[in-house]
């Protein structure tokens, strides 16, 4: 460490000191505080003209306490000695609150204190780049999706981040992380008649976003995407309407990456299971009795949760987890077997663990950390499969890209999904393009229709930046590695029956 | 709290670290508490206080924002910099307006929504409302889950054209699910005023609700007659005011395009946005201090009148659909500068014809249909038909011989909003609603024919 970042670091730790006093003084049986810095710049184009140009930093502490063996938790963007105290005072208080209305006590499983230092890996520092370059960039694509005629809206976005945090405990914990985050995507629109079509690259939901620098802008490629996304916007309007009926499903690695995420990642979340989430985000189909004992999946699905670096840079990897856990890579399913779920210190023992397996995490310092996703990715097949080769061996069906709407029940068990396009697949080659298709099913059913699945060398950890849980609601970055899989016998279309 | 002669003060300071034409800060200031249990236990309870500056420069046509919540001088002037070096490398704007002028920010008012006993509630007083909805939940055999939130809040808009606005206003809000072995039920609300909402009332309902969905049947999928609760409509028709912002016809992504003046929904669908409604809520000025005006947006049916931002209608004005969009003006619904999306009406009001029905009456003038409690996950399908996905939740049930007769599997839909505000037969008083799909309205519960399930679940 350079002496500006122990300087930093000792000011950290002094005034998460206060605060681990205070509480300790007030009676907290365990206590942890996380200092969070958080800085961004978020850039947009629309048509190639600004849309958004901004910058954000947010700092401030958050005190969680047990008391009574019941939780508080305050926070407050006042990093003075005054204010610190009345902010871990007043989380003793708010748990002296919660062991009012309670049933049974808060049981933590254990864990070794821990003092580390650690940083996400990247080539780049986006922040070293210009924000001319960025915006050139952004215009560049614009420029070019709108070359394609029929194109009626160009969308450009950038966001690059850092969150530096440190966390402290009564345990003795003392844990610095930095991650740097960057995202980039694109997206046209096509409106002619009575339809509005869309396609982005290389996703939805502002585009790709990992744990990386700006090489990852670099190798997206976006500029040289452009033409042929935007060609296709406006392609969808001859296009014919994705059929109706049961069929074969490819999708590709990226809608393979959101199913993941709302049909195994939020079942998964062991607080759900427990109902901690019963009144806004919902339970879960995963009842504590089917572990190691349900069929989630066919044979060749093998799911795991996994935060650590050798999983590669995802939204859901880091060193320690936000209540001091080390990062763990746990098998969710496992050749098609459901085998595990995502826990804290607090739910663990519920399912006969003796440790937490580090998923809890927060938006900032003003929120407490909840059991969240990591990165919940299905393995690639083992045998070498390409793209190409699981078109070629399909006889008949739909290959569906890029996700347009998604939607699934409170327990996470009937969803549907709608793509930005869709293509024929007949005599194991790809033929006509459709629009508008969708598809929907029932979790279990839908993993166990798996059949093929692509291998490692067409696998992508993508981000999804968006996913929303807890009250007050809190936004979370997710990892999700997949590669392009064959579904069978799926019932396709059927957003747009009766209508 | 941060007050308005705080905020002009932090104005000053922040002015001293620019050197541009125009400098515009908009402060956010709160004090937010919230309680939330399920297991019939206090399981999470937070609070939260934070201030912050969010700063947007102008000059030469081109803008930026930077925003902190530090208010320390090096902070301030890093905020500054931030924004003057991401607004100085833009190819200059020529469609940015200066900004707004005190005159604009002029007669921003609204009803106070400023309640001291809101403002005072304390960890000991929701834990208190909590263990009244936890004993009627034992006392129903149930288990309960939901929140108790209070908080206080201050938006301020300052800019260096004299414009100076400031709005504060408290909030309670109470949200419960009841459980029983195979059902649930549901109520939430919320009110700047603690004394609208009353916990125990709300926790008996949803716990009704469980009680008589218990053993769902399974209905099958098509098309019935649906009662819609207040929260079922808003989240519904919430996926809609996005449209009803003039960028979004200029940039070609609405439903509204070439919609406008045509009579789209039913004739007793009318529907303003009025921020000074007595049921409603938030600041009655916009992202640039620009005072909230009274927008009629569809009347019997007719999509009459688009809200703009102060720069999207003077480029309303210049387009191609200046005759076809019914009145252009600044209506005060400006997101803060520079964004995207332009603007959006998010103070809706639905006017009922008369003739207005209660959920009960509704129930008994059906002979064969469904009552919906709350939906969940909706997402749009089709972005101009309007089609939209979701599923039914937490109190779902089948309404024949004009009663309610027992509990149903949950359904999903996929259903056009058009055809759905084509198709409103009976209508409840307007009441202000809160769901989880969209923001708080005032709405009232909808009798609907021919609403579209196309698949049942499993519970």
């Amino acid at each position: 460490m350079s002496s500006v970042e122990t300087e930093l670091a000792m000011s950290m730790k002094q005034i998460a000191d206060w605060a681990l006093n205070t509480v300790t003084q007030r009676g907290a049986g365990y206590a942890d505080v996380r200092i969070v810095d958080h800085r961004q710049r978020a850039l947009a184009t629309k048509n190639g003209k600004v849309g958004h140009a901004g910058s954000a930093e947010t700092l401030g502490i958050g005190v969680r306490v047990l008391v009574n063996d019941a939780w508080g938790f305050a926070s407050t963007d006042d990093l003075s000695r005054e204010a610190v105290d009345k902010t871990a005072a007043q989380a003793v208080e708010i748990a002296k609150a919660s062991a009012r209305v309670k049933e049974e006590p808060v049981r933590l499983a254990p864990e070794p204190a821990v003092k580390i230092e650690w940083a996400s890996h990247y080539k780049i520092d986006p922040f070293t780049t210009s924000i001319e370059q960025n915006f050139d960039l952004l215009r560049r694509i614009d420029a070019e999706l709108l070359a394609v005629k029929g194109v009626t809206l160009a969308e450009s976005n950038m966001q690059l981040g850092r969150c530096e945090q440190w966390f402290y405990n009564t345990d003795g914990s003392d844990i610095h992380q930095t991650r740097v985050i960057t995202g980039a995507g694109f997206s046209a629109l096509a409106f002619q008649g009575t339809e509005i079509m869309k396609r982005s690259y290389p996703n939805s939901f502002g585009g790709q976003h990992q744990n990386r620098g700006y090489e990852l802008v670099d190798e997206l490629k976006l500029v040289e995407n452009a033409r042929r996304i935007g060609e296709q916007a406006v392609a969808l309007h001859k296009a014919e309407r994705c059929p109706e009926g049961k069929m074969t499903l490819v999708l590709d690695s990226s809608q393979l990456g959101l199913q993941i995420h709302e049909s195994i990642g939020h079942p998964i979340e062991l607080d759900r299971v427990l109902g901690y989430e019963a009144n806004f985000a919902g339970t879960s189909f995963l009842t504590l009795e089917k572990l190691r004992k349900l069929r989630y999946g066919s044979d060749i699905v093998n799911v795991v949760a996994d935060a650590t670096e050798q999983h590669g840079p995802g939204l859901g990897t880091f060193a320690y987890d936000d209540e001091g856990v080390q990062a763990q890579c746990t098998p969710i399913i496992t050749n098609g077997l459901f085998t595990g779920y995502i826990s804290s210190r607090e739910t663990a023992h519920t399912i006969g663990e003796n440790r937490s397996n580090g998923t809890m995490r927060a938006e900032g310092w003003n929120r407490i950390p909840l059991v969240r996703m990591t990165n919940i990715s299905i393995l690639p097949g083992e045998k070498p499969l390409t793209f190409e080769q699981l078109i070629a061996g399909t006889d008949d069906g739909i290959f569906m890209q890029t996700n347009r709407s998604w939607s699934i029940d409170d327990k996470r068990y009937n969803f549907q999904f709608g793509c930005e396009i869709g293509w024929e697949i007949k005599g194991g080659k790809l033929g006509r393009m459709f629009k508008n298709p969708s598809y929907s099913g029932i979790t279990t059913e839908f993993w166990n229709s798996m059949d093929a699945i692509c291998s490692r060398d067409q696998w992508t950890l993508w981000g999804t930046p968006n996913c929303g849980k807890g009250q007050p609601m809190q936004t979370m970055g997710t990892g999700h590695g997949a590669s392009p899989a064959r579904f069978r016998n799926v019932k396709i279309g059927s957003a747009y029956k009766g209508n | 709290m941060l007050d308005k002669n705080q905020a002009e003060k932090i104005f000053e300071k922040i002015k001293k670290f620019s050197s541009v034409d125009e400098l515009e800060v908009i402060f956010s200031s709160t004090d937010f508490s919230l309680t939330r249990f399920a297991n019939n236990t206090i399981h999470q309870n937070v609070a939260e206080v934070n201030e912050a500056a969010s700063i947007r420069v102008a000059f030469d046509g081109k803008t930026a924002r930077a925003t902190t919540n530090r208010f320390d001088d090096e902070s301030l002037k890093r905020a500054v910099q931030s924004a003057e070096s991401i607004a100085r490398v833009q190819e200059p704007d020529p469609d940015l307006l200066p900004m707004a002028s005190a005159e604009e920010g002029k007669g921003s008012e609204a009803p106070s929504r400023w309640f001291d006993q809101t403002a005072a509630i304390t960890p000991a007083d929701r834990a208190e409302g909590v263990g009244k909805i936890v004993a009627v939940a034992k006392k129903n055999k149930l288990v309960t889950a939901g929140i108790f939130s209070s908080s206080q809040s201050a938006e301020a808009v300052v800019n260096s054209k004299g414009l100076s606005v400031y709005y504060r206003q408290t909030s309670a809000e109470v949200s419960i699910t009841m459980l029983a072995e195979n059902s649930s039920g549901w109520q939430k609300a919320n009110s700047p005023d603690v004394n609208n909402i009353s916990p125990v009332r709300l926790a008996e309902t949803a716990a009704q609700k469980a009680r008589d969905s218990h053993r769902p049947q399974e209905l099958p999928p098509g098309k019935y007659t649906v009662i819609l609760e207040p929260a079922a409509v808003l989240d519904l028709v919430g996926f809609m005011f996005w449209d009803f912002g003039g960028l979004a016809i200029l940039d070609q992504r609405s439903f509204l395009n070439n919609r406008i003046g045509t009579k789209l929904f039913g004739e007793n669908v009318t529907i303003v946005d009025d921020v000074a409604h007595p049921l409603q809520s938030n600041a009655p000025f916009d992202g640039e201090g620009v005072r909230r005006r009274r927008v009629s947006l569809v009347e019997r049916g007719v999509i009459r009148n688009l809200v703009y931002a102060r720069g999207t209608a003077e480029k309303m004005r210049k387009s191609e659909y200046k005759d076809k969009v019914g009145e252009i003006a600044a209506t005060g619904h400006g997101f803060p500068l520079p964004n995207e999306m332009g603007e959006a009406p998010t103070n809706i009001v639905f006017i009922t014809p008369g003739g207005e029905q209660t959920v009960e009456q509704m129930i008994a003038g059906t002979e064969r249909g469904i009552l919906i409690t709350r939906l969940w996950y909706i997402r749009e399908v089709d972005p101009y038909e309007k089609i939209l996905t979701g599923m039914t939740r937490d109190g779902t049930f089948l309404v024949e011989g004009g009663k309610v007769r027992h509990g149903l599997l949950n359904f999903r839909f996929n259903q056009s909003l058009i055809e759905m505000l084509s198709n409103v037969v009976a209508m409840g008083k307007a009441v202000r609603a809160s769901g989880e799909e969209a923001f708080d309205m005032v709405v009232p519960a909808m009798k609907i024919r021919g609403f579209n399930f196309t698949e049942v679940t499993k519970f």
